[in-house]
């Protein structure tokens, strides 16, 4: 969609100022020559192929792999900004576990009217199984991401809590990677705060979640559909990072109570699953029984204690587009403190009212679905047809709890490396947090996703969208 | 290590050793139909033949032309013995064992893939073939290079090598069967220009027809020729030096897992009947009867090595 309006730059203050905190950058900047920031952008495409750091895009052939496109000017975050991110951060993750386990234990936050009991108990997101389990720990969210934009100077606003599996951080790191091989001088002027540490962080915060029972150290695993999925490039990645396996359902098996894996010596039992396959997928005893990516009876393991699921099963009813308006409270109820981080205005289409004012002014918002991800079945108003519209107002009045609706926002935007010089796309950021026993980790920075088309709100990687550098200044 | 990553990377060095394989049956057919052979398309019916790809073929094409089997051979992705689909498969299973590689290996096969992707993306002309072949050497040699020089020398290196092994044994003993005939000394018309030709042909498609020379000067008989892809452990494409290949690295992983397996009492059977023989005795016998019985002895060495090592479930 294009926007008119006047968007936050976090890089330019209008014609000539630069905001601090790209205050040193841009000084490199300026000598620059483009000609050589041309021929570095081409290298790094060249090495992002080379070393396969692609993603498979669905409803193609399976051999289509691509590249998500990778823009050399860094997104920068001020310390002091991103200090009160993750302080907002934490908040948030440390509310969506006490609800998790809430919503599975006593419903606490229903009894109080804090929730709707319907918003619960008809949600598909909501695991039955898992009523009355403490997973290892008691941690639901081993790994979080959460989407955050912004508007202003002050102004970050969360756009979802993906509290499932969410994916990207493989990029965050590669991305730094890239950026330390091209230029290696940049870092040596410029104070930016290390990523590198994630894995290894991921593997401590995994380990730290095994089960009571297990003795000696914990055996982390990997958990794949397998390399037709478009973030196996990731799983690898990490397994491989973490210096773990990488498995498939079908290396997994129950041996004696336990999920082990089938290795050239025989089975070996895993404490801890890191999977990135869906809540429905993971067991087709328990779920969707026609799954083969799955381990059947891993359920029961879980239940039993004698295996780390991270994330836990069920988390989904937590970074569901309906809870999501309810955050605040949920992180008020559980925490006594008000939200750090404020969320997008929501308007729920359950709610009459509600479904009067969208359907209103359909044209202004952006509609999506409440169990949709990736940008997929979402309406953005003012890029809208007449006809577009038409049809989507249809939908909404057919089954209007399936939507939410948000203000178009006016997203941020940082400048990217063009032919004709500079020029600003919108963003958002994902940041990744780790929770244990032992407490929270969050990467500064995260993964920033730019829309590549001039005035497209769309930074999702399957529409076109890039990366980009994040940085977070030491002090 | 998993035993799925170990059938992956089994998998891996068959499906690369084979591109090459293919590829080296093609240069031999090629220069063979282009300066000796009075029946060019019956060379290529052989070499379709060796490669195991005839009765795909047939189905596909009614004669023997350089250009069909050319393509056929180099950049048909419904043969599965085709240079594309083997460095496909190739990088396939180096994706999913990705964890076990270094980055050295898995960014040469990933190279190797882009690179030959473009390269055989149109008919390859004659013109064009020689360099493309020189393309696919370098390749093929570049992961090789980076797994010797970059690998560790644990299990993940055992399989590579046991999948290489395998392989290599199975194309040398498939071209011996093939033109064993011109092999018999009944069929020897020494000094004939039609043996000659055959005989370069075997030599050539394992790339030995100068080595073999340095080492036979005086002596290009049938038997000698048999003698050298058999038995002579100084040939890295022998079947003996294969299998000394798979005894070794079998021998290693039965060492480091402190594990002896039913795959490592056939494979000191094949070396003990590799031993007490003969190219004499071989012929005595019957070359025909001792080739097939190699080839399935060795595929079911191969499938032992599945089972035993768990590649699947």
């Amino acid at each position: 969609m294009n926007s008119d309006r006047q968007h936050f730059d976090e890089m330019l203050l209008g014609q000539d100022g630069v905001r601090a905190p790209y205050a040193e950058y841009q000084k490199w900047f300026s000598q620059e020559d483009p000609t050589r920031l041309s021929k570095k952008s081409k290298e790094a495409e060249a090495f992002f192929r080379r070393t396969g750091i692609t993603f498979n895009v669905y409803g193609q052939s399976a051999a289509q792999e691509r590249l998500i496109p990778f823009d050399l000017i860094p997104r920068v975050i001020a310390n002091r900004e991103w200090t009160k991110l993750s302080k907002g951060i934490e908040q948030r993750v440390r509310g969506i576990n006490a609800f998790l386990h809430d919503i599975y234990h006593r419903q606490e936050i229903l009894r109080a009217g804090v929730v709707p009991v319907e918003l619960i108990a008809q949600n598909e997101a909501f695991l039955p199984q898992m009523i009355g389990v403490t997973p290892p720990g008691n941690v639901y969210t081993h790994i979080v991401g959460t989407d955050i934009v912004r508007t202003g100077e002050d102004d970050f606003f969360v756009l979802e809590d993906n509290a499932r599996t969410p994916s990207g951080v493989s990029y965050m790191l590669e991305n730094r990677e890239t950026m330390l091989q091209m230029f290696p001088e940049l870092f040596s002027q410029i104070k930016v705060q290390p990523v590198s540490d994630y894995p290894k962080n991921l593997r401590r915060s995994l380990a730290a979640c095994a089960p009571e029972n297990c003795d000696g150290k914990p055996t982390v695993a990997v958990l794949t559909p397998g390399i037709h999925n478009s973030a196996y490039f990731e799983h690898s990645f990490l397994a491989d990072q973490m210096g773990v396996e990488l498995v498939e359902g079908h290396d997994l098996r129950v041996v004696d109570g336990k999920i082990a894996m089938r290795t050239t010596e025989g089975y070996q039992v895993i404490d801890v699953l890191y999977r990135r396959v869906d809540d429905d997928y993971l067991d087709p005893l328990n779920f969707k029984p026609e799954s083969m990516l799955g381990v059947p009876g891993i359920m029961d393991v879980y239940r039993a204690g004698n295996i780390t699921i991270a994330n836990a099963p069920g988390t989904g009813i937590a970074d569901d587009k309906a809870i999501y308006s309810y955050m605040p409270d949920i992180i008020e109820f559980y925490t006594g403190e008000k939200a750090i981080l404020k969320n997008v205005q929501t308007f729920r289409c359950s709610e009459p009212d509600s479904l009067k004012y969208v359907l209103d002014n359909l044209a202004d918002l952006v509609v999506k679905e409440v169990h949709g991800s990736g940008g997929y079945g979402m309406l953005v108003g003012p890029a809208a047809s007449k006809k577009e519209l038409a049809s989507f107002a249809a939908k909404l009045r057919k089954s209007p709890s399936n939507y939410i609706a948000q203000p178009t926002l006016s997203l941020s935007t940082v400048p990217i490396f063009t032919k004709k010089g500079l020029a600003p796309r919108h963003v958002d950021l994902r940041p990744f947090a780790l929770f244990s026993p032992d407490g929270m980790n969050i990467t500064p920075g995260g993964l920033t996703r730019v829309a590549l088309k001039a005035g497209s709100l769309v930074v999702n990687s399957s529409q076109g969208g890039g990366t980009k550098d994040t940085w977070v200044l030491e002090d | 290590m998993l035993g799925k990553t170990a059938g992956g990377l089994y998998w891996m060095f068959r499906f690369l050793e084979r591109s090459e394989n293919t590829a080296r049956l093609v240069e031999a057919g090629f220069r063979i139909a282009l300066t000796r052979s009075k029946d060019p398309e019956a060379e290529w019916k052989s070499v379709l033949t060796t490669a195991g790809a005839r009765s795909l073929y047939d189905q596909k094409y009614d004669d023997y032309a350089a250009s069909s089997a050319l393509d056929f051979l180099l950049r048909d992705a419904s043969n599965p013995s085709s240079v594309i689909s083997c460095i496909d498969n190739a990088r396939t299973n180096a994706r999913m064992v990705r964890t076990a590689l270094t980055t050295e290996v898995w960014e040469a096969v990933n190279e190797s893939w882009m690179a030959l992707k473009t390269a055989l993306k149109s008919p390859i002309t004659e013109t064009k073939l020689p360099a493309l072949l020189g393309e696919i050497r370098r390749h093929t040699a570049l992961v090789r290079g980076a797994v010797h020089g970059t690998m560790l020398r644990n299990d993940i290196f055992d399989f590579t090598q046991i999948g290489i092994a395998l392989e290599r044994a199975d194309n040398t003993a498939r071209i011996i069967d093939v033109k064993y005939y011109t092999l018999l000394p009944s069929a020897s018309f020494v000094g004939s220009t039609l043996d000659n030709v055959q005989w370069e042909t075997i030599l050539r498609s394992v790339s030995a027809h100068r080595s073999f020379r340095w080492l036979n000067n005086h002596d290009i008989s049938p038997m000698s020729i048999a003698d050298f892809l058999i038995f002579d452990s100084r040939f890295p494409r022998s079947l003996s030096f294969c299998s000394r290949i798979l005894e070794d690295n079998l021998g290693y992983l039965a060492k480091d897992y402190d594990n002896r397996l039913p795959c490592h009492d056939m494979i000191d059977a094949q070396r003990e009947r590799l031993r007490e023989q003969t190219i004499a005795s071989v012929f005595d016998d019957g070359l025909h009867q001792f080739i097939t019985s190699f080839i399935s002895e060795n595929n079911a060495i191969g499938q032992q090595i599945e089972k035993d090592y768990r590649f699947v479930g």
